[in-house]
């Protein structure tokens, strides 16, 4: 592909996550050969998120493997990578970017990448030594030297996070609670079969639950935490609160440009802002997702960011699509593999394929006869198989789904075998 | 340490010594050979570092799982019977002298 004559000359790109990262590589990989800034705020190259709570939490692989590229990539790119800065103001009449470090950026085309932070709960104590969070880089090292010390885990918030985390203290033996205000773990994300699947695969390598409570106050001595208040119960033992009760996009600096935020960036279904100059994409983007029925949506995951960032790059080099990804994520917790092809949220029915008892199934999630998307738990095929056939806009009844002798394989096949 | 050569679609050979216990992936990430996008990181979710490899080959690689294969069924460029995810192909020392050939593209 080469760049169109529309191509704008300079792109800066706010955010150096996931789909910071992808603009970047997409657009070079298209053809573009104009200039590329790419700011971010932590002082690190750009690097992967998922392994932070799983394999670079447990010691398993270090920064180097975090990285998505070595630092000659970005050279040989000509890629000018801002490390630790932040935009404080967007000038859409002049297209002009300041950032914190005083510098300022013009722009053809602006990119808002900016993610999405902890969720901090304004809690009595929060602020104590020993509450941590699990999102970025520094505060994982902080977390990995605070847990090889800890005694007394709770945590904050039964999501992804906590039960990642949960997984990989308990792998340590370390004794740990979770807090959970909703009745089941996930909630927000998964049916209740996967829920109660999962609780129990947590509760049976010795993790503690307490659902349907809400953290109180976070109590210590000399700074230091020690224990987490529960309302209407006791005082759980802590010299280490992980706090995972999700995120909140960072739409500020778009807000305060003037551009429309209701639960993250607005963007129309091209990714764009209604300024045509600047687009949005991953955490901090709400947009009209054709797998929600077009309903604004905004996801957290590393596949709507990337995905996002490839649609972007297709429209600044001239070949404009709406954007139509399936969305799909996972966890992996301990020896459990959730993965989720499709958005499963307001399904009425489900189906189950394969054992539930024997940790080796899926569930089709149905809203009416219609399949929404399916929960595969320790079925890396499923989920491969479900991503096809949603992104196909195939459907196969529930009947079917439970069927195991029923081919998922040949369902879902894109192409001839 | 075992020594595995990579050839772009373009035919570019890019050669690496990697370590034992790494995977084919992550030794082309971290030396910054082109053709191998590794989306997921290696969780063996996204089917964006699939490779081709030498036929005579397949037999010194780990067997291929269920999850891989039925990835595999998704590659942006076709499948062949040599086709593997390369997060996968955990270098061990019977590897020694792997050929793996990137396909044209990772992703749509």
């Amino acid at each position: 592909m080469t760049p169109g004559p529309t191509s704008p000359r300079r792109v800066v790109i706010l955010g150096a996550g996931h789909g910071g990262f992808q603009l970047v590589a997409s657009l070079r990989q298209g053809g573009f050969d104009g200039e590329i800034m790419l700011v971010g705020d932590e002082p690190a190259l750009p690097y992967q998120r998922p392994p932070l709570s799983k394999d670079y939490l447990s010691g398993k692989i270090g920064l180097d493997l975090l990285l998505m590229r070595p630092e000659a990539f970005y050279r040989d790119q000509r890629v000018e990578y801002l490390a630790g800065c932040r935009a404080t103001k967007i000038d859409r009449a002049a297209r002009k970017v300041r950032l914190d470090s005083g510098q300022t950026l013009g722009y053809d085309h602006l990119v808002l990448a900016t993610g999405a932070r902890n969720r901090v709960p304004p809690l009595p104590g929060i602020q104590l030594d020993g509450v941590c969070y699990l999102r970025d880089l520094a505060e994982t090292d902080l977390l990995r030297e605070r847990l090889a010390a800890a005694a007394d885990i709770v945590v904050i918030g039964a999501g992804f996070i906590g039960l990642e985390f949960a997984a990989v203290a308990r792998a340590r033996g370390k004794p740990v609670h979770i807090v959970e205000l909703a009745d089941r773990v996930m909630g927000r994300v998964v049916c209740v079969d996967t829920s109660r699947y999962f609780a129990a695969a947590h509760r049976a390598t010795g993790v503690e639950f307490t659902f349907g409570a809400q953290a109180e106050s976070i109590g210590g001595a000399n700074g230091k935490v020690d224990h987490v208040k529960v309302k209407d119960g006791g005082a759980l033992p802590a010299d280490l609160v992980v706090v995972s009760i999700g995120v909140v996009p960072n739409a500020e600096l778009a807000q305060s440009a003037g551009l429309a935020v209701a639960n993250g960036i607005v963007v129309d279904e091209r990714l764009s802002t209604a300024d045509p100059a600047i687009s949005a994409i991953g955490d901090c983007a709400s947009f009209p997702c054709r797998h929600a029925g077009g309903a604004p949506t905004r996801l957290e995951a590393v596949q709507n960011a990337t995905d996002h960032a490839r649609c972007v790059v297709d429209r600044l080099l001239g070949k404009e699509r709406p954007y139509t990804a399936l969305p799909w994520f996972w966890s992996e917790q301990g020896e459990q593999r959730l993965q989720i092809a499709g958005l499963t949220n307001g399904h009425d029915r489900v189906a189950v394929r394969g054992r539930i008892d024997n940790g080796d199934f899926s569930v089709f999630c149905y809203a009416g006869d219609r399949l929404l998307g399916i929960e595969s738990i320790n079925r890396p095929a499923d989920h491969a198989h479900a991503r096809r056939l949603l992104a196909a806009g195939r459907q196969i009844s529930p009947e079917q789904a439970a069927d195991e002798s029923f081919d998922l394989r040949a369902a879902a096949a894109t192409r001839a075998p | 340490m075992p020594r595995v050569t990579y050839i772009a679609h373009n035919g570019k050979e890019t050669i690496l010594d990697i370590a034992i216990g790494t995977s084919v992936m992550q030794a082309a990430v971290l030396n910054g050979v082109d053709g191998i996008v590794a989306e997921c990181g290696g969780s063996c979710m996204c089917a964006t570092c699939h490779v081709y490899v030498t036929e005579d080959q397949l037999s010194h690689c780990p067997e291929m799982e269920l999850g891989e294969d039925a990835m595999l069924d998704g590659t942006a460029s076709p499948r062949q019977p040599n086709s593997r995810l390369s997060c996968q192909l955990v270098v061990s020392a019977q590897m020694d002298g792997l050929v793996v050939r990137m396909p044209e593209m990772q992703t749509e």
